[in-house]
């Protein structure tokens, strides 16, 4: 089973960044250092309301070597789960959460010539980490960041400042402004490395693109944290531990298995590190993959679900868990 | 006698033309030319258009398979008088290509091995260069004791050609420095090496 190293965090200070984006800054309770991570990491934010148990995946923004508290930026969401509403409206600076260790899913290639990140919206804070690791690192880089507005665009102004115009490009909706990523991908260094972070559409979009202009998959690297979709309840039998739990509309199966005292892996709960996957040993309805993970001839196959973001539609699942 | 049966031992997985690269770059060694001259005729215009070939015919000369090359419509045929040569060309291409061009390596494993460390440091991720194995299977050895370099081993145990140490060839690879590993075979008793086999014919 899982061990577990999560640790006790107060809120030391929350700043109003952009139009629906809060920064949380986080320092460890027990006054011991945070542990050093890499550019690119997230760690699972576990928030305690009354009886509920939320844990959400954000991307580190302070710098990696900063051991004194982690940073983590969030958007409010609209149709939320409750993760981002309760952060924005609930969460006190004082009040206690905890964190995961940090872990990298999006690292920065170490054997790149130069570096290319492409963010869109609230995508920009894993890239906060890494440009400050690869500035730190003597490393070419350069940061192309697209926002809806100036006023929804949180920490262009900042980074502009500290990285120079030349290096980081901001480009806004609202002035008619977009990143041309046909332009610049067709224009890139031999061992550059492509790092995009932001909404699904923007992520498929701009990968396509380097593929068709040959970039190999090798220097093509995505995050998207997914949140668990809403949908409709459902009952799951967890064979191993011999329970029936009920899955609400609004809970992930992972989320209800915990609730229920299941100790189940996991790591990055967003759909995109794989180690939620369980077997589906029946189904009585279909499975709604929603993950990132699962090639598509296992999500064709029925047998196997990530729990962190897929449930079914239908009355119920057995799963070997 | 060979030591086998270890994972770093190189897969060359064939030469298949990517349609989505905007530039193709093949690097060919000997009978490494027919892993093109196999494919050339399934080869649209679109893609001749964009393919440049470097040659070094080496051992293959007599085959005349550079001729073969350089009658095909490419847009660049250029060949080397030697191995050397033509890597230091692949350099200075590699030092101002562009990303979306792709690399195709064929020849024999030492070729190969070369080729690609000269890729690798220009910033390329091995997993995205195409190589085929072609032609001898003659290796390219270092002696872990004296760091020299023999090309062309065709037997285990051979003698080090720089430090005279018989050596055993292993499955071994660096793909740093692109050689098999080859290690002192009679070290606890100096002469009892066993005859060589030739096994890389």
């Amino acid at each position: 089973m899982t061990v577990n190293t999560d640790m006790s965090v107060r809120v030391a200070a929350i700043t109003q960044v952009a139009d629906k984006v809060k920064r949380f800054r986080l320092v460890r309770e027990d006054g011991q250092p945070m542990p050093v991570f890499s550019g690119g990491s997230h760690i699972v934010v576990g928030m305690r309301e009354g009886a509920v148990l939320r844990r959400n995946p954000y991307s580190l923004m302070s710098a990696p070597g900063d051991t004194s508290g982690f940073e983590i930026s969030v958007l409010r969401v609209e149709k939320s789960r409750g993760g981002s509403a309760f952060l924005h409206e609930k969460v006190k600076p004082g009040d206690r959460l905890t964190v995961s260790q940090p872990l990298n899913l999006f690292p920065v290639d170490q054997r790149g010539r130069k570096h290319l990140l492409m963010a869109g919206g609230i995508g920009i804070t894993p890239f906060m980490a890494m440009m400050d690791q690869l500035d730190r690192n003597n490393r070419a880089f350069e940061l192309h960041y697209a926002v809806r507005t100036r006023g929804h665009g949180a920490y262009w102004r900042e980074l502009q400042g500290r990285y120079g115009e030349q290096r980081v490009k901001v480009y806004c909706d609202e002035e008619n402004l977009f990143i041309p990523t046909q332009a610049i991908l067709a224009n890139q260094p031999l061992g550059t490395h492509l790092y995009v972070c932001g909404p699904a559409g923007m992520i498929n979009g701009v990968l396509g693109q380097a593929r068709g202009l040959g970039w190999p998959a090798q220097n093509l690297h995505a995050e998207e944290f997914l949140a668990p979709p809403l949908g409709k309840p459902f009952k799951a039998v967890l064979a191993k531990s011999g329970k029936t739990i009920e899955v609400a509309a609004h809970q992930s199966i992972l989320e209800a298995a915990e609730a229920a005292g299941i100790d189940a892996p996991y790591l990055c709960r967003g759909g995109a590190c794989g180690q939620c996957e369980t077997n589906v040993t029946a189904c009585t309805g279909t499975i709604e993959h929603n993950d990132h993970f699962l090639e598509p001839q296992d999500k064709a196959s029925g047998r196997k679900i990530m729990i962190c973001v897929s449930r079914i539609d239908g009355s119920q699942i057995t799963l070997d868990l | 006698m060979l030591v086998q049966g270890i994972k770093s031992r190189p897969v060359y997985s064939g030469i298949k033309a990517d349609p989505n690269a905007v530039r193709h770059l093949f690097v060919l060694e000997g009978e490494g030319a027919l892993a093109l001259l196999d494919q050339a005729a399934t080869l649209g215009q679109d893609i001749r258009s964009k393919t440049e070939v470097l040659y070094a015919s080496t051992g293959s000369k007599p085959r005349e398979h550079g001729q073969k090359l350089a009658a095909l419509d490419f847009h660049d045929y250029w060949e080397a008088p030697s191995v050397a040569v033509l890597l230091n060309r692949f350099g200075v291409m590699l030092g101002t290509a562009k990303m979306g061009i792709r690399i195709y390596i064929s020849g024999t494993e030492g070729f190969i091995g070369q080729a690609v460390q000269m890729a690798i440091d220009h910033g390329i991720d091995h997993n995205s260069l195409m190589t085929e194995h072609r032609g001898s299977e003659a290796r390219r050895v270092q002696c872990v004791h004296c760091k020299g370099i023999t090309d062309n081993v065709r037997t285990s145990p051979f003698t080090c050609s720089h430090c005279g140490l018989p050596l055993l060839v292993r499955d071994h690879y660096s793909h740093r420095i692109g050689a098999f590993q080859g290690v002192n075979v009679d070290a606890e008793a100096p002469g009892t090496a066993p005859p060589p086999e030739e096994l890389f014919p």
